[in-house]
């Protein structure tokens, strides 16, 4: 059973990463407009980089 | 789309802006343009005084925060946004189409905000600069705060739930051992404690809140179950016991949290609907000076015996009379009147009617609060704080169903401690009933529906703007309509259009496109663009003249035309003559046409067991006339707002839940004192504003779809308390018997969740079913 003690921290580490990417996500105000966001999708020129 | 969008930076006058608007945007959304008169003000802007509304940022970039009006569809944000960064001086503009709110930030040196927002102006969207202290309002925080801890609820609930299952596999293949097991279970302590001590917060805090205040709310339960079973599961797991209950517990947290956060969207949502209509509402009045010179002014800055200059197409910013100049005036959404009225110098005007026809100069005799719309809107806060506060079905339930489980868990704790089990099994019993009941399926079952309920009012272009608005419409057993503007269209059509040679209609549509008055523009609908071009005069109260090669043409009334009293067709009301040398003149008839699916409306209101009742401001020959196309019995005629509203409490007395449908600022008080009310997005602000639905487009049958949906959900409402109640009948007494593990707890309540998830979903499935 000691595989036990390498597949739970990298499970954790997993899932703690999508946590950290969601509170990312959440704090650049990625869902402040989402219906906004859902619009933007048709606009289909490129930005200049 | 680069070149469509381009095109359209061109300024446009207002009229433009309407074709522009029917062709980037599906449906009725532009109806709302059309109807609030002038789509959009540059000096109402300017009267708001935008520059007071400027901050800075860290590098000393100007920030302007507006709301924006009449924004609809993609070619809407990307048109406002490419206009703006067109500007050189602007370094960004964001428009939130969600909240209709737009961030400019631009170099303050290049550019002031009011040469920025021109443009966007001039193409007709309405803009509102505000103070972002005070719409970054209390519930987008508590958003931000729910949407946090549903994340960190979500992440443990998972992880200590993949723990879980292993320790569960190992009990039934009964291969895994003690420390093994212990292992899985510290691990699980270490994801959970933490994420309940700050997930379970939102919780914790409202329960504090409830008991310092001496009650019971849903809430406490919940607290009481997370936090105990933590507890229970931690001293388990330091004594090495084979049952912790940590799964249970961030679960719990999970989908309660979901339950939550869907309530707040609903509710903040419906807020902010309501602060932008209000918002909207500044109106600016132009007064004259002693020297003569004009200056724009907000309206209730304006003092008695002032001069105020009023524009041909504005709103009257006050009460008083004219005192230079003669007009045609629409007073449909103060009074109800289809018919606009002629108005003369010494004539009394009302404050928010509309002049139609020429510039006209008023002395101000009530001004502010004193004016008759004042009185009206008073009127109508009266009535809001006269209706007794909604009690929610979620709410009238969980007082009774807290104080019960409570009672169960410690009669649990008791029984097996009594028949002689030690404190700390007795405890163990207890916690279980408390997790067994806990109300996930309760707290899921209003929120889903409500979020899918809205939803698929939304795509049938209805708002739903009260949080409890479903709730309260289900409960209805009569509807009472408004007649202008509501029943009907609120403006005049033209009936006689295939009486009428082509040639004179559109001559006569050329001529009439100069005007505002609503027949002129009745007809310069119907007819098709010449090219030839006019140069009209307009004379208030009588009619338009131009000159063409062939003599001299008028477009009037009757007298104007100098046609016999006993010409033409005289058994209809308003009508129009055109007259030009050398030809017959010629008559046309109008009308205010019903709403579409009017009659099907009321057919189908009183299938649905509902009285129908007509409120109208009206002369009673027309409000009968109405009632009779549509086939409504009962019906009033010249009520005014003040009758509306006694009517509207009489009904209540008699013990019915009235549905008021209203569109004018006569109906708002009426809007807010009924069950439940329903407003066209033709309305008034302040209507819109007192109404708990707002329904866009020119069909009538929105009415029945949201009382459909509405009762539909409250069926679905009572199905998944139903269901809630029957697992808990099941899932209790097992749990007083000390029959649960945290295996059966977690499947009960997952599955118990699901299935309401599901039912609700029934909602969504119907609403295909009748689409095809």
């Amino acid at each position: 059973m000691t595989v036990l003690l390498f597949l739970i921290p990298i499970a954790l580490f997993l899932g703690g990463l999508g946590l950290l990417a969601f509170l990312w996500s959440l704090k650049s105000g990625q869902y402040e407009d989402l219906e906004g966001a859902a619009n933007r999708i048709l606009f289909d020129d490129d930005k200049k980089l | 789309m680069g070149e469509v969008a381009h095109s359209v930076q061109v300024p446009l006058n207002g009229p433009a802006l309407k074709d522009m608007g029917a062709n980037c945007c599906a449906g009725g959304a532009m109806s709302l343009a059309q109807s609030s008169g002038p789509a959009a003000d540059f000096h109402e802007f300017i009267a708001a005084n935008p520059d007071a509304f400027v901050t800075r940022d860290e590098d000393g970039n100007a920030l302007l925060h507006v709301l924006v009006e009449h924004m609809h569809c993609a070619n809407c944000i990307r048109t406002i946004e490419s206009t703006l960064k067109s500007n050189k001086a602007v370094s960004e503009a964001r428009v939130n189409f969600s909240t209709r709110r737009l961030l400019i930030r631009w170099d303050e040196d290049q550019a002031s905000a009011s040469d920025l927002v021109k443009p966007i102006i001039d193409l007709g969207y309405a803009l509102t600069p505000y103070d972002i202290e005070i719409m970054q309002s209390v519930s987008d925080e508590e958003d931000r705060r729910l949407l946090k801890a549903l994340g960190v609820a979500g992440f443990a609930a998972m992880n200590v739930m993949l723990l879980s299952v292993s320790v569960w596999a190992g009990i039934f293949s009964a291969d895994m051992g003690p420390s093994t097991r212990d292992f899985m279970h510290w691990v699980s302590a270490l994801i959970a404690m933490p994420a309940v001590a700050y997930s379970g917060q939102v919780f914790f805090k409202s329960a504090i809140g409830a008991l310092r205040a001496g009650r019971l709310n849903m809430d406490v339960p919940i607290s009481l179950a997370v936090i105990l079973a933590t507890g229970m599961s931690l001293s388990e797991t330091i004594q090495s016991g084979e049952y912790a209950y940590f799964d249970a517990a961030v679960t719990l947290l999970f989908f309660l949290l979901i339950g939550r956060y869907l309530d707040n969207r609903a509710r903040s949502k419906a807020r902010s609907a309501a602060e932008r209509l209000l918002l909207m509402k500044a109106v600016a009045a132009t007064i004259i000076e002693a020297d003569g010179s004009h200056r724009s002014v907000s309206a209730d800055a304006v003092t008695p015996g002032t001069l105020v200059h009023v524009a041909m197409g504005e709103r009257f910013p006050v009460d008083g009379e004219i005192s230079k100049g003669r007009t045609t005036i629409d007073n449909s959404l103060v009074t109800g009147e289809s018919l606009p009225i002629d108005a003369k110098t010494g004539e009394a005007v009302f404050a928010g009617t509309m002049n139609l026809s020429a510039p006209v100069q008023v002395l101000a005799t009530k001004t502010g609060d004193n004016t008759l719309l004042g009185d009206i809107v008073r009127l109508m806060e009266n009535a809001e704080q006269g209706r007794a506060k909604y009690v929610r079905l979620a709410d009238r339930i969980a007082e009774y169903y807290a104080p019960a489980v409570h009672v169960l868990a410690a009669l649990t704790f008791a029984g097996w401690w009594l028949l002689g089990a030690n404190w700390q099994v007795a405890l163990f019993q207890g916690v279980a009933v408390l997790i067994i009941t806990c109300p996930c399926a309760l707290g899921l079952a209003v929120p889903v529906v409500q979020v899918v309920a809205s939803g698929r009012l939304l795509q049938s272009g209805i708002l739903v703007k009260a949080a409890d608005g479903l709730e309260r419409l289900a409960q209805i057993d009569t509807v009472v309509f408004d007649k202008t503007g509501t029943l009907t269209e609120g403006r005049l059509d033209l009936i006689n259009q295939a009486e009428i040679q082509k040639e004179d209609l559109d001559l006569a549509a050329c001529i009439a496109k100069s005007s505002r008055h609503p027949l002129a523009q009745a007809v310069a609908r119907m007819g098709d663009e010449t090219g030839m071009v006019v140069d009209v005069e307009e004379h208030p109260g009588r009619g338009l003249s131009t000159k063409i090669p062939q003599g001299d043409v008028r477009l009037g009334s009757r007298e104007w035309c100098n046609i016999s009293a006993d010409a033409g067709d005289l058994s209809f009301g308003p009508e129009l003559w055109l007259s030009q040398a050398g030809r017959k003149p010629v008559q046309f008839l109008f009308e205010d046409c019903l709403r579409h699916k009017a009659a099907e409306t009321i057919a189908e209101l009183e299938s649905l067991g509902l009285s129908v009742e007509l409120l109208s401001g009206d002369r009673a020959t027309v409000a009968a006339d109405v009632a009779a196309q549509v086939g409504i019995r009962q019906w009033r005629a010249s009520v005014k707002p003040e009758g509306k509203v006694e009517r509207l409490q009489e009904l209540k007395k008699q013990g019915r839940t009235v549905l008021m449908v209203g569109d004018g600022l006569n109906d708002a008080p009426a809007l807010s004192v009924a069950h439940v009310s329903m407003s066209p997005s033709t309305a008034s602000d302040i209507s819109q504003t007192a109404a708990d639905f707002v329904f866009q487009g020119r069909s009538l049958s929105a009415v029945v779809e949201a009382i459909r949906v509405a009762r539909f959900s409250h069926k679905l409402v009572v199905q998944n308390f139903g269901m809630a109640f029957l697992y808990n009948a099941i899932a209790v007494p097992l749990a007083i018997m000390g029959f649960v593990t945290p295996l059966f707890a977690a499947v009960a309540m997952s599955s118990s969740s699901l299935v309401v998830c599901a039912n609700s979903m029934r909602l969504k499935a119907k609403a295909r079913e009748n689409k095809e």
